[in-house]
């Protein structure tokens, strides 16, 4: 998986910069607190959430573990519906494809709608490499752009920006891009959209060519489904002439009817909406309506690496709602940068090691940015078991062992220096093992910290002096955070 | 090798420890959720549409094209959509000028006009969505999208379903569908929420039922 924030430090560095700078850590305080209560609320109005939580986790399941005879029939549902059918199996692959298929159109722009696959593989940087230039449309993603930023959030991506920063970077960099933001703009957020809506309009209107993802994709139909609130979705999925969507391969549902759990589920866990404002279905190509041609870039970049794994593989369950973000007391102090991939939060540390590998320093490190506490895997609408795979993942990087990396099996080693990881690691392992330890309550924070001296004996105390977020959870995050900076930053 | 018998291949490798057959998915949730009569799926409809800031109108089949010359007066529309499948006297007791939807008008056309009319395919009334299938009288999913203002006409109750599991049922995958809840909005900026972004900043809809 390419896409790396480039030179990112490891995790526990670029958290300790996160949580220093104020603004941030309120903006994302604010926002994450308010997106919790709200989607509490939503989840409460249907009486049956666990019904609907555990048939989307067995329907994201079964279709894991069949994903060959589903992606099989996909194939063969678009193209017989007007579609073509492309598959990449790294980003560099992905990339290319896309390049190609745009320069075969003959236009040097392009209109995207928000898209995870299309940033984890630096799909604009590419095209800007070829002299094709992408235009991001969801107002979030603009504003990342326009500032020469880097998301922060799944959901929010500018949510660490305020309003303030918002119209500062809107009068000097729109000019730059199209049109002008309006003289005299204020920051108002409506004003602020309406800024938006005048630059990017321009654009949807010319647009030859958009470029998406997609939230499902129906074997049985060929269909492909998109969510999205501002219609800029709509803009670019019906009225350029060519289509091209880059989807993941773990994003299929076997049957046209198990949309009905998750057009249920994902709303509610992500914008806490009954449901969101729009949604778009379309399967192949329409007469007479919408693009004349549409492309569908396959993608595996590390997701077949990912399923070779018993334990990791349920992250490819994972339908990219935030919801775990907004409740992990870690993301909420670091900030998504310090993730240093497009997949911040909870899920991006079980996912980005996963599709990456655990080569890098910060890939090797985000297995370990959590506290174990357990809140991810409670609000998560696919029962993904996040502690679970961190735990895993931590056991990979200490004690090495057999992965698969691009299909090839090879004997990780054990990474150096983290002796004193080691000798935590068989801790949590002990608790892991003794499933009536996990199963209730608090599950692994509260659970583990009986088996967990405060300070680590022998190379564990090295570690403690060291760190700046624990390994395993020697106590929970906001215990240890109350006793190592306590009172320093307002912390409740 | 190429890269789709790589991935299929690296798929298989990687599910080697799956057994070939499993047993079918349990769906034990609801199809809907309560027990509601008619009129009170209808009333539900109508508020959850308000409640994402849809205006909600209500009349008869007499009604009808008066409340619809009403509303586009009212927006001060000079100019309105039709789907070529729309009922004619829709539009009987209204001057505006009609604009076609037709295959060949650019997006910048479509961006001059005003209003548009059109039927909706289902409505769901505990998400108060209404969605749209392409069908004759609900046109191109783009003439509901540039214009403005979106004035969507609902048969009540036949074409009123209670929950999502239901509208699935009724809609034909192989249609383009737009699902609408509520005008554009955005959270973007500080979670503030801002209606209109680039869709239709105005939705208004009419339940007609029968007098
Ligand atoms: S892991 Fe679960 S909670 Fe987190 S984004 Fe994915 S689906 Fe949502």
């Amino acid at each position: 998986m390419s896409g790396t924030f480039v030179g990112m430090p490891a995790f526990p560095e670029a958290a300790r910069e996160a949580v220093g700078n104020a603004t941030l850590r309120g903006n994302l305080r604010h926002a994450t607190h308010t997106i919790r209560a709200k989607r509490a609320k939503a989840v409460s109005e249907v009486s049956d959430w666990a019904e609907l939580r555990e048939a989307g986790k067995r329907i994201k399941d079964h279709t894991l573990r069949h994903l060959d005879r589903y992606l099989e029939q996909l194939e063969e549902a678009v193209t017989a519906a007007g579609g073509i059918v492309h598959w990449a199996a790294d980003a560099a692959e992905a990339n290319e494809i896309v390049t190609q298929l745009v320069k075969m159109t003959g236009e040097s722009e392009v209109v995207k709608v928000k898209s995870m696959a299309t940033q984890e593989i630096g799909l604009n940087e590419a095209l800007e490499a070829e002299g094709i230039r992408a235009y991001e449309t969801d107002l979030a993603e603009l504003i990342v752009q326009l500032g020469k930023d880097r998301p922060s959030h799944i959901l929010v991506p500018a949510i660490h920006r305020n309003r303030g920063e918002i119209r500062d970077i809107f009068t000097q960099e729109m000019s730059e891009w199209g049109r002008p933001a309006p003289e005299g703009l204020t920051d108002t957020p409506a004003e602020l959209a309406e800024a938006a809506r005048l630059h990017l309009r321009e654009k949807f209107l010319r647009a030859e060519v958009g470029i998406s993802g997609a939230n499902f994709m129906v074997a049985e139909t060929g269909t492909l489904v998109v969510v999205e609130s501002e219609g800029n979705g709509r803009m670019c999925l019906t009225l350029p002439e060519t289509l091209i969507s880059v989807v993941g391969i773990e994003k299929i549902v076997p049957t046209w009817r198990d949309l009905e759990v998750f057009l249920q589920t994902l709303p509610r866990s992500s914008t806490a909406e009954r449901m969101n404002p729009y949604t778009s279905t379309w399967t192949g190509t329409t007469d007479g309506d919408g693009p004349s041609t549409f492309h569908l870039v396959l993608l595996d970049n590390g997701r077949t690496d990912t399923l070779a794994d018993e334990v990791g593989r349920q992250a490819l369950r994972c339908i990219r709602c935030s919801a775990c973000l907004n409740v992990c007391p870690v993301y909420e102090r670091a900030g998504g940068h310090a993730y240093g991939s497009v997949y911040p939060g909870p899920i991006g540390a079980i996912l980005s090691p996963q599709l990456r590998g655990t080569g890098s320093e910060i890939d090797a490190s985000l297995p370990y940015a959590s506290s174990l506490c357990g809140a991810c895997y409670e609000v998560c609408p696919v029962a993904i078991d996040i502690p679970e795979v961190l735990v895993h993942l931590r056991e990979r990087v200490v004690e090495g062992g057999e992965v698969t990396r691009e299909g090839n099996r090879v004997v990780l080693r054990p990474a150096k220096g983290h002796a004193a990881e080691r000798a935590a690691m068989r801790a949590a392992r002990w608790a892991f093992t003794h499933p009536g330890a996990l199963r209730t309550g608090q599950r692994a924070a509260s659970r583990t910290r009986r088996f967990h001296p405060r300070t680590l004996p022998g190379p564990g105390r090295a570690w403690s002096g060291t760190r700046d977020l624990p390994p395993v959870p020697a106590e929970p995050f906001r215990d240890w955070w109350q006793r190592t900076r306590g009172g320093k930053d307002g912390a409740k | 090798m190429n890269s789709r018998e790589r991935i299929l291949g690296r798929v298989r490798r990687a599910l080697a420890d799956v057994p070939a057959d499993e047993t079918p998915i349990a769906r034990d949730y609801l199809r809907e959720h309560g027990r509601r009569t008619v009129a009170e799926t209808v009333e539900l409809l109508a508020e959850n549409l308000a409640d994402y800031r849809a205006i909600v109108h209500r009349t008869d089949s007499a009604g009808l094209p008066g409340l619809i010359a009403g509303l586009l007066e009212k927006r001060g529309a000079a100019s309105v959509l039709v789907p070529p499948g729309l009922d004619e006297g829709w539009l009987a007791a209204t001057g505006v000028t009609r604009v076609a939807d037709r295959a060949e008008s650019t997006p910048a056309e479509l961006d001059r006009v005003d209003s548009v009319v059109t039927a909706c395919a289902v409505a769901i009334a505990e998400t108060g969505t209404i969605v749209l299938d392409g069908s004759p009288d609900q046109g191109r999913r783009r003439i509901t999208l540039v214009p403005d203002h979106h004035v969507c006409v609902v048969r009540v109750p036949d074409q009123v379903v209670s929950s999502v599991p239901q509208a699935l049922e009724r809609l034909d995958p192989v249609r383009p569908l737009t699902w609408i809840s509520g005008p554009s909005a955005t959270s973007d900026i500080e979670l503030d929420r801002v209606e209109g972004v680039h869709g239709p900043r105005t939705l208004e809809v009419i339940l007609v039922g029968e007098a």
